[in-house]
């Protein structure tokens, strides 16, 4: 369970995560229908398309919520070391893999400070340095100086997100906005080299939009993690993204860069054509009820 | 006043035995959502052990009583904790993602089981361990009244005290603590960020059981017998304390273990000694009907 698998495809040094062939289904519904893309090292990715179009579904895939009916993810962490994601446990992928996720709908921890919060997402190097919580309680050494490391990294991830002041407040007083960085912060913490991020953007007036754009380019430059998100903000999407993989019912249409995805015939029909039904059915219901 | 101070001292003690069984059911329904109904037998369990312990010790030769008692603690601690993630592990944890009853039939039987298994391994009848701690303090001779607290009592308030405190830095301050209150607010994400849910749930039941072994302890000392069927009476009992305090809440666990034996204490002293569960238990109904979530509970906030 500690050693990659033997399996573990050798992914080129350009290549991430690779997904080849995944198919999810439920019951009789395909959710996800043969998609296949990469997530390069160092890039924004984003994952788009129109509502049920399975982009949630692949993320959950990735990371370990749904184990694929077909197909798999494979990771390549290092030189040296590369994972099946489907195989791994869910807390072995932040673990092991390096994989960090955030949710559609915030998911802090409310009744645990800010700072706590960013704690809990360096458990792990914790818990190793504390060997078992007795140790820790003890105060040795070794797990003060991790602990000490752990608080100045979340102070520091703070004051990255602008929210060194509310350190000791509860999780759950933050207002909306500073509540997504807050997210975003603790997946960091997690040290992960894929951050992958469920509509970041939602929710967020166009200011808060902006300082999250400025946000995720500096993860993905200063940090050299790279970034994979599901978001409908597409001036979000166009802005920072360098990679963007368009899926449709479940199935994958396109797979390129911003501007080659948005003049893409089959993109602008997925949308527009999605949005012109909704439109004309308004219009009806509107007609109808009219007369 | 005399007669009062003195039902005082009872409850107290009563209630830190309570309360220590209660920590067990509330820590276990936070990170869970189950009432371990097994967990008095683990409390049952537990005094067995520490009378095993000490009666070995004894044969071997070890009879200065502090440090017997500390080799007992420890020893019964140790053994006990081991039962609880035992217990966890081969009844709840496969159970886990099953439907919500599931795990609760399971402690039940669990807790037959231990039961069954103590009563044909150690016998049906009292088991009695002679006084090991005599002696005590009486209080107020110059002001005209008595009271008397025997050693076991301040032994028994004091230990509570201690393990209370140093279970509150656990929680509160370790990373272990942490994690713990993570995995009760949110299990999936906990996980999601490295922390090893399974494994924080087993040491939960750990340290559920190893308090619950020091109760029993203290239950040993304080009434010189124990038999298979003790775990029952206390384990509702520190249930009821559980619920009344707030389930989920540490320090409600201890002021409704406090409160369930000095309301036990306090009405069979003054009214009857035949009702005091019946008031205990109906104390518990009218604090429910007004405060459904207990003492010191947090209200559950419905998410949308």
């Amino acid at each position: 369970m500690t050693t990659p698998p033997v399996d573990a495809p050798k992914l080129p040094e350009d290549v991430l995560i690779r997904v080849e062939r995944l198919t999810m289904r439920f019951g009789g519904l395909v959710a996800v229908d043969d998609v296949s893309f990469d997530v390069r090292p160092g890039d924004v990715t984003a994952l788009i398309g129109p509502n049920g179009a399975g982009k949630t579904t692949v993320f959950n895939c990735i990371t370990g919520f749904y184990k694929p009916t077909v197909g798999r993810i494979a990771l390549r962490k290092s030189a040296t070391e590369s994972w099946l994601l489907e195989r791994l446990r869910d807390h072995q992928i932040s673990r092991r893999a390096g994989v960090a996720r955030t949710f559609q709908n915030i998911r802090l921890f409310g009744g645990m400070t800010v700072l706590e919060n960013l704690l809990v997402a360096q458990h792990a190097p914790l818990m190793q340095a504390s060997g078992m919580t007795v140790l820790g309680l003890l105060g040795t050494g070794g797990y003060r100086r991790a602990e000490t490391h752990a608080i100045e990294k979340a102070k520091a991830w703070l004051e990255r997100v602008d929210l060194i002041d509310r350190a000791d407040d509860p999780a759950a007083d933050l207002p909306y906005g500073d509540q997504r960085r807050l997210e975003i912060a603790r997946a960091m913490c997690t040290e992960p080299v894929v951050l992958c991020l469920d509509e970041p953007a939602a929710g967020l007036n166009p200011r808060e939009s902006a300082d999250l754009a400025d946000l995720l380019r500096s993860i993905r430059t200063d940090d050299g993690v790279a970034v994979l998100l599901i978001e409908h903000d597409m001036s979000v999407v166009m802005e920072i993204s360098d990679h963007v993989v368009v899926l449709d019912y479940g199935k994958k249409i396109a797979d390129g860069t911003p501007k080659a995805v948005r003049d893409d015939p089959k993109v602008i029909a997925a949308y527009l054509g999605v949005e012109d039904e909704e439109v004309e059915a308004v219009e009806r219901e509107i007609e109808e009820t009219g007369a | 006043m005399e007669y009062f101070a003195q039902q005082l001292v009872y409850g107290l003690t009563l209630g830190s035995v309570y309360g220590l069984i209660a920590i067990g059911y509330t820590m276990v329904y936070g990170i869970i959502g189950m009432i371990n109904f097994a967990h008095g037998d683990v409390f049952m369990v537990g005094a067995f052990l520490s009378l095993i312990v000490y009666l070995v010790l004894v044969a071997i030769g070890i009879t200065f009583v502090p440090i017997a008692l500390l080799l007992v603690l420890v020893i019964a601690m140790m053994l006990t904790a081991l039962y609880g993630w035992t217990v966890e592990r081969i009844a709840y944890r496969p159970l886990r993602g099953s439907f919500r009853l599931a795990p609760l039939i399971s402690a039940i039987g669990m807790s037959i089981f231990l039961q069954n298994y103590v009563q044909v391994a150690q016998g049906p009848y009292l088991k009695p361990l002679p006084p090991v701690v005599t002696g005590g303090f009486k209080f107020g001779a110059a002001e005209g009244f008595t009271v008397n607290v025997s050693n076991v009592q301040l032994i028994i308030v004091l230990t509570t005290i201690v393990l209370m405190a140093v279970f509150s830095l656990i929680v509160g301050k370790t990373n272990f603590g942490r994690a713990q209150r993570a995995c009760e607010q949110d299990r999936k994400m906990a996980a999601l960020l490295g922390v090893d849910v399974d494994r924080t749930i087993s040491l939960t039941f750990v340290l559920g059981a190893t308090l619950a072994s020091v109760a029993g302890l203290m239950y040993l000392l304080y009434y010189g017998v124990v038999d298979f069927y003790i775990g029952f009476v206390a384990g509702v009992k520190a249930f009821t304390a559980a619920v009344l305090g707030g389930i989920g809440s540490l320090p409600g666990a201890m002021l409704g273990g406090l409160l369930i034996g000095l309301i036990e204490i306090f009405w069979g002293a003054y009214v009857s000694g035949a009702w005091k569960d019946v008031a205990a238990f109906s104390i518990l109904i009218i604090v429910l009907i007004f405060m459904p979530n207990g003492l010191l509970g947090r209200p559950e906030v419905e998410k949308v």
